[in-house]
């Protein structure tokens, strides 16, 4: 019984030491978002890791089918590399004029990132329809499955991006660059650049390696 | 986050203003141009070196070009996402490294496994079954 006390006491202690810690630090509202959000990408990164692991468990599993060397199209990859990369310095200027104040500017960047990344999503489709066509689909092995399912999530997160733009480029040019869009402008940011980082993942795991094969 | 936050009509004063601008103080031009440029290169190379078949060993390409992701996922962690470890008291930086080493348990310890599985589970074969005692 007193050990139990003495236990609940130094557990009280240890969190008011903890209150303390954090009380000492001083905080701005835009901070909490920020960090919430990066928060929020830290568990989708574990989501791709996971989505990862199982391409990288199945990824060789081509049931009499089809290997990553015969179906990939590395000139079209590299393009569809391309377009999210020049997208992510297109969205550096969006940030760049935004702290500018130039809200033409910012809608202008805004706008061509938008179309770089419609134009990957495009070709991505495009690169799905036709191996779906030709009886490549998700269901024909467990590499196709795991690999559908891989791209496939990463290009729905980049639609939705695109979707999250626009609804950005409409406040923008209804309510200007106030705190609260530029706040918003910022966490997009981030999600346009993560979505890149995962890129460079699948480009050389899924697409390069395997090529390689 | 308080709902006046959210609010749009109420922060369109400058009451924020200045903090944001304070926290995004070191986005420039320059940092930009040399993440996209390094980019450009680090991604360039591991393609040539696919399409090209540089390397008559596949396991060398791998480790190169698996190299050159790594780098570049580094250059684009730090030039467009701003990553330091001083930014919002450490705590990106904390949880970033939380979940890489989460990613690297669920990557490695996955392939692991399942490779030990596969081959532990695969069909004897006839050497094998003779020496079966």
């Amino acid at each position: 019984m007193s050990n139990s006390t003495a236990t609940v006491a130094l557990g009280a202690a240890g969190e008011a030491r903890a209150l303390r810690f954090y009380d000492s630090g001083g905080h701005h509202p835009e901070n909490g978002t920020l960090l919430g959000f990066w928060l929020y990408l830290m568990s989708d990164c574990l989501v791709f890791a996971c989505l990862f692991a199982a391409y990288g468990v199945l990824g060789r599993n081509y049931a009499g089918g089809p290997s990553g060397a015969d179906l990939f199209s590395l000139p079209l990859v590299a393009v569809n590399t391309s377009l999210l990369l020049l997208s992510s310095i297109t969205y550096g200027f969006v940030v760049i004029e935004m702290q500018r104040k130039r809200q033409g500017a910012t809608l202008a960047w805004l706008a061509l990132t938008g179309l770089l990344g419609a134009g990957f999503v495009g070709i991505e489709l495009r690169e799905f329809a036709h191996l779906i066509h030709e009886g490549n689909g998700p269901q024909r092995s467990a590499f196709l499955s795991s690999f559908f399912t891989l791209v496939g999530t990463h290009g729905l997160h980049v639609t939705f991006g695109i979707v999250w733009l626009l609804t950005l480029m409409a406040q923008v040019a209804r309510h200007g660059l106030i705190a609260a869009n530029r706040r918003r402008l910022m966490c997009l940011s981030m999600f346009w650049h993560f979505l890149d980082v995962i890129w460079i993942g699948v480009f050389t795991f899924v697409y390069l390696m395997g090529a390689l094969q | 986050m308080s709902a006046l936050d959210t609010d749009p009509a109420s922060t369109a004063g400058h009451g924020n203003e200045d903090e944001l601008d304070h926290d995004t103080l070191h986005i420039t031009v320059g940092g930009y141009v040399t993440g996209f440029v390094l980019s450009v290169v680090l991604t360039a190379i591991p393609f040539w070196l696919v399409m090209a078949k540089v390397f008559a060993n596949p396991t060398v390409t791998t480790f190169v070009i698996l190299g050159f992701a790594i780098v570049q996922i580094y250059v684009h962690m730090v030039f467009f996402l701003h990553m330091t470890s001083k930014a919002e008291g450490g705590w990106t930086w904390m949880s970033l490294i939380f979940t890489l080493v989460l990613v690297v348990i669920t990557l490695s310890g996955s392939m692991w496994v399942m490779y030990h599985l596969k081959t532990n589970m695969m069909l004897p074969s006839p050497e094998q079954l003779r020496n079966i005692p």
